[in-house]
């Protein structure tokens, strides 16, 4: 049932991406109304679909590489709806979405087995500690966009190329401004992620932390956004700078995300 | 009946032609009646602008009408019309409704987008109702046209981007800033333009201005007027760190502002961003600061840049006007051919006929058992009486005389009874 519901949320995802970015061309206003309906029942169906394997599976379904990118990409489009509905920014939109349809397209290629759960996985630490990391990866992903985004606008407006991007982007400051929300919460929750995978680490492995490729990563992506955010806050870094940050630090969000369970292996390596 | 439109625009005829044919709307009763008293027409309205002088009219012949419209403006305005010839033109029919569609939707201005043909539009059909001269058509036509104006101003933005230098540099100073409002903006030298922008700044609910100006009791003076702080010339670097948006325009040979100037405000300042905007030639401000972080310098032909970027994606909008006006035309005209009269007195009589049968039908059926009924002989009464009634309103329909009157009645009827379009 559970897969069902996940091809369904394809083909919506894949239908508002495309909807989105004919919005970000054609600019009428019918095709944002088309675009966000799209991606509103895309989140449905995926909610739906999450919740159905979890009933299925009898855990949290976040534990392999079909489960874990469809979540994250569930955690972004409802963070990203949240935001538009407050914002009025639709052409965000046009950035995300593709992000999210990537990852669901990258879930459709593994495996949709459900699996007996490693029994070192059988623990309540599960849901918190990947469900508080998930959320900061999936707002860091929104802080990416955003940067995206500013790098386009800021070209348009130093060089003074002006072009159709001008006209369609927010200004610099509204792209700045989300750059540090996302910051600002994204940061405390990968923390804390780290926090309470380290606290189950102790308990399930025997040490707070063990050098594993995941763990090193994290700990890379964790100093570079802390970086940022000190840089923000008591130097007063901004624009550019952050903007590259965030696109930068993304990357090693998706590295420790996905790179480490498909090319490296480690503790954090389970489906294989 | 066909709607025709003769006249000349600023893109036909030169402005001292455009004067002599203009039409100044307090005497227009005039003219307005010397249009409907041409035979051919039925309907007239004028619009008459410092860019367009246009005659729109409903007409029986278009060939005729046209030039009857044509001798007219140039017998009124005493222009000959080898003069004329050139710049005029007319459409007729479809071509007609286009011209005007683009119009109301201002992409037949020399600036597209602006908003006041609009107005004007309206303006010169109130006078022409007001004086009578328009009928059922023209008062559809015209309300369409507005109908269509508002539509392309809400659905494309071809009216958004700015079209002048001191607006350009708003919307600029708003795709960095997002707001205005708290800003702090320095005025630098004096001038009409970097005056004219700093009233547009204050417009938009910038918090202070600080005025730098060579001679100080004229930084003075522009301070009371515009409610900001005057500041010493020679200091005016040390208030970098203060302000957001600098308006450069003195009369200098050299650079009044300099990289290491703004390098260092910026640090003090926390990078916040930095708008300069230099107006001055040769210019104020040290080229080389656009290339600091956060920091953005245009000057006079960078904003000119932008002006024409925006006139370019004004006309890109236009391409999407022209969508909304195609579909509009189409519904338009159906609803005008439907005006004509013949089909018209088919489809009521065809109406009538309908009812006819089925209550002569009804009549036989429900006279079951009773006396017999000779259907012909019901046929026949119930025919006749229709016919008596019919006749009148069909005479009338089919009058040649005065086609004002004669789309009135057949809009009244296709309304009255109903019949579809």
């Amino acid at each position: 049932m559970s897969i069902l519901f996940f091809k369904i949320v394809l083909a919506f995802y894949l239908a508002g991406t495309f909807a989105y970015l004919s919005y970000l061309i054609k600019q009428r206003p019918i095709i944002s109304t088309v675009a966000t309906a799209m991606l509103c029942s895309g989140f449905l169906f995926h909610t739906v679909s999450i919740t159905l394997r979890y009933m299925e599976a009898g855990y949290t379904p976040i534990t392999n590489l079909y489960e874990a990118p469809s979540f994250l990409a569930w955690a972004i489009i409802g963070i990203y709806l949240i935001m538009q509905f407050r914002y009025k920014i639709t052409v965000f939109g046009s950035f995300v979405s593709p992000i999210a349809s990537i990852l669901i397209l990258v879930s459709s290629a593994f495996s949709k087995e459900i699996g007996p759960l490693p029994p070192i996985l059988k623990s309540f630490w599960l849901p918190i500690h990947v469900v508080l990391a998930f959320f900061g990866d999936a707002i860091f992903a929104l802080a990416f966009c955003a940067g995206i985004m500013y790098l386009i606008q800021e070209h348009q407006i130093k060089s003074k190329k002006i072009g159709s991007f001008y006209y369609r982007l927010p200004s610099l400051k509204v792209l700045d401004d989300i750059n540090h929300y996302c910051l600002t919460i994204g940061f405390p929750l990968l923390t804390l992620g780290m926090i309470t995978g380290s606290i189950w680490a102790r308990h399930a492995w025997g040490s707070f932390w063990s050098w594993d490729a995941k763990e090193i990563w994290s700990l890379l992506t964790w100093i570079l956004y802390a970086a940022l955010l000190h840089g923000r806050i008591n130097i007063g870094w901004r624009g550019r700078r952050a903007a590259v940050f965030a696109i930068v630090g993304f990357f090693a969000v998706m590295f420790s995300f996905l790179g480490v369970n498909t090319m490296l292996s480690g503790l954090h390596t389970y489906d294989r | 009946m066909h709607i025709v439109v003769v006249g000349l625009n600023h893109k036909t005829a030169p402005v001292e032609l455009r004067e002599k044919l203009a039409f100044p709307s307090d005497t227009i009763e005039e003219p307005l009646r010397r249009v409907t008293s041409i035979p051919q027409v039925s309907e007239g309205l004028i619009l008459s602008t410092c860019n367009r002088v246009e005659v729109l009219a409903v007409v029986r012949d278009v060939g005729e009408g046209i030039e009857e419209i044509r001798n007219f403006l140039s017998s009124h305005h005493r222009v000959p019309m080898s003069r004329l010839d050139a710049s005029l033109y007319s459409y007729d029919s479809y071509d007609a409704i286009k011209h005007i569609f683009q119009v109301a939707s201002s992409l037949d201005s020399m600036v597209i987008g602006e908003p006041q043909i609009l107005g004007q539009l309206k303006e010169a059909y109130s006078l022409a109702s007001k004086h009578k001269t328009s009928g059922v058509i023209l008062h559809k036509f015209l309300h369409k046209a507005f109908l269509v104006g508002k539509k392309v101003r809400t659905e494309t933005r071809i009216a958004s981007a700015a079209v002048s230098i001191s607006y350009a540099a708003i919307e600029l100073a708003k795709k960095i800033f997002a707001t205005l409002e708290n800003k702090v903006v320095m005025l630098v030298g004096a001038g009409e333009m970097s005056e004219l922008a700093a009233r547009h700044l204050l417009n938009h609910g910038v918090r202070d201005i600080l005025i730098a100006n060579r001679t100080y009791s004229r930084a003075e003076r522009l301070a009371k007027e515009f409610d900001g702080r005057p500041i010493v010339f020679e200091d005016l670097t040390l208030f970098l760190d203060q302000v957001d948006i600098v308006i450069t325009s003195t009369g200098s040979l050299h650079y009044t502002i300099r990289y290491n100037d703004v390098r260092r405000a910026l640090k003090i300042r926390k990078y916040k961003p930095l708008f300069f905007i230099d107006i001055a030639v040769p210019r104020d401000v040290e080229p080389r600061i656009n290339d600091i972080e956060n920091v953005y310098l245009y000057d006079i032909d960078d904003l000119r840049g932008v002006v024409d970027a925006n006139i370019k994606e004004r006309e890109e909008e236009a391409k999407k006007a022209e969508n909304i006006i195609e579909r509009e035309i189409l519904q338009f005209e159906r609803w005008l051919e439907s005006l004509n009269a013949v089909p018209t007195i088919i489809s009521l009589r065809e109406r009538f006929e309908e009812i006819r049968k089925k209550e002569v039908e009804k009549t036989i059926s429900s006279m079951n058992g009773g006396p017999k009924i000779d259907k012909e002989v019901l046929d026949a009464l119930t025919s006749s009486i229709i016919n008596k009634i019919l006749h009148n309103p069909v005479t009338r329909l089919k009058g040649r005389e005065n086609t004002r009157k004669e789309s009135y009645y057949i809009d009244a009827i296709r309304d009255l009874f109903d019949l579809e379009e």
